[in-house]
């Protein structure tokens, strides 16, 4: 038993933003910040591609820059 | 790629199809005439230069940046990004209300959603941010010339500034991404300067590409105090360097369109935090960065980074020391690595050499390169 991983682990945030979300879930039914957390983080951990998407550019913006950077002589 | 501040790269600039509509509403607006650090900061906002932000900042993101250096959501962010109130009448804009941003010609370029106005105490962000309150500070000196209202708000860009200097150097962080992306670069250095290069910063910076695949020269070329050398004189110094000096396939040189708060420690953070949105992976830290005159501590610049984990940071900091040119190792250092006195050093302070220049004699070559000499000498002339 003793050599088995622990069922939860801690996570470190910044105090402010602790202190916030300790503001934001007042009467909204969730007990805690950790229990908070957890859902958000699910939540998002359910679209694994949200930040890589938001980062992309479509093919049309990226040829645009190409052409742009080549016109000025950096390409 | 290295993720930009906050996970997303914003991007403010409407549509084409929004534009006219846009353009139409803010002809009936109130209207407000940015002054030149608010136009850098309108251009910067909407171009994802300071992603995560949309807008110049509501009280609760000021007021949690200037106490903690955080946003109201706990990301680091050490400067305040603010609009000052212009009239009486701007101070009564309440959240909802639309306003029109324009140039100091009274071209509109934005529309602000307003999140509401806010009276700040100019004292205490001095304190707070500068670490001064004194009159003869220049970041002390622009909050002394605003109104200590502020308004918050969410921008929509129509336009951007017009701009008729450097145009062939103006690149926003998209277009320094995909360039860094084509030319195969992991690792960028960015070299944050308002200064011309001379030996020391060059050994600084040929140091860092050593460890990177290439540098980004990110010259500063918004509102600086007056007497700081004119960006134009300081983009020659720059190309002439540049042809003469590096490998021009490791080289960007592009202009950073930010005005100058010379806000030591804490404008390195935000210079960091920008540079990362540009897509750069480090950046170059010397000896007082962003400070005036002796405000701040030699080495505060780098140890305020100590007051955050590096993954809230991302951007890693190259922190250096002052670097010189030692006649007995008979090659540029710092004292980190050079085992000999001061005497062996060549080294001149920028009052030596505005000294030097007005009476029309050059630096040595080991202090600065002869042809960025002759550039600034022709231009005090």
């Amino acid at each position: 038993m003793a050599n088995e991983p622990a069922s939860m682990v801690t996570l470190k945030i910044p105090r402010p933003l602790y202190e916030r979300l300790r503001q934001l879930i007042i009467g909204t039914g969730f007990r805690s910040v950790t229990e908070f957390a957890t859902y958000v983080l699910r939540d998002l951990a359910s679209q694994p591609q949200t930040r890589q998407d938001t980062d992309r550019m479509t093919e049309a913006e990226l040829e645009q820059a190409r052409q742009r950077l080549r016109e000025l002589g950096y390409l | 790629m290295i993720h930009p501040h906050g996970g997303k790269l914003v991007n403010l600039v409407v549509s084409s199809e929004e534009r006219d509509q846009l353009a139409r509403e803010a002809d009936l607006l109130p209207k407000l005439h940015l002054n030149q650090r608010e136009l850098a900061d309108l251009e910067m906002i909407s171009t994802g230069a300071m992603s995560p932000l949309e807008g110049f900042m509501a009280e609760s993101d000021y007021r949690s940046v200037v106490d903690s250096m955080r946003l109201g959501n706990g990301l680091v962010w050490s400067i305040p990004v603010v609009l000052s109130a212009k009239t009486e009448d701007h101070r009564k804009l309440k959240g909802g209300d639309r306003l029109a941003l324009a140039d100091d010609e009274g071209r509109v370029l934005a529309v602000l959603e307003v999140a509401g106005c806010y009276q700040v105490d100019h004292d205490y962000e001095a304190q707070m941010v500068l670490r001064t309150t004194d009159e003869a500070h220049p970041g002390v000196q622009y909050l002394r010339s605003v109104s200590p209202w502020y308004i918050g708000g969410t921008i929509h860009l129509i336009r951007r500034p017009e701009h008729t200097d450097f145009l062939r150097y103006r690149l926003d962080p998209k277009e320094t991404r995909v360039l860094f992306a084509e030319k195969g670069w992991r690792r960028i250095a960015a070299f944050q300067t308002r200064n011309p290069i001379h030996r020391a910063h060059e050994y600084l910076q040929k140091c860092a590409l050593e460890v990177c695949d290439g540098l980004l020269i990110h010259p500063l070329v918004g509102e600086t105090k007056s007497d700081d050398i004119p960006a134009d004189v300081r983009m020659r110094c720059y190309e002439e360097l540049i042809e003469g000096y590096y490998p021009r396939d490791r080289v960007v040189l592009s202009v950073f369109p930010a005005a100058m708060r010379y806000a030591g420690p804490r404008e390195a953070i935000f210079h960091a935090l920008v540079r990362k949105n540009y897509g750069c992976t480090h950046l170059i830290v010397g000896r007082d960065h962003a400070g005036v005159g002796n405000y701040y501590g030699t080495y505060d610049a780098h140890a305020i980074f100590g007051e955050f984990e590096p993954q809230e940071i991302d951007i890693t900091p190259l922190f250096f020391d002052h670097a010189f040119f030692c006649r007995v190792c008979g090659n540029m250092a710092t004292k980190k690595t050079c085992p000999h006195g001061k005497d062996d050093h060549v080294m001149l302070s920028g009052t030596k050499v505005r000294e030097m220049l007005a009476k029309g004699e050059l630096p040595p070559s080991e202090f600065t390169r002869p042809e960025v000499a002759k550039i600034l000498s022709d231009a005090g002339r």
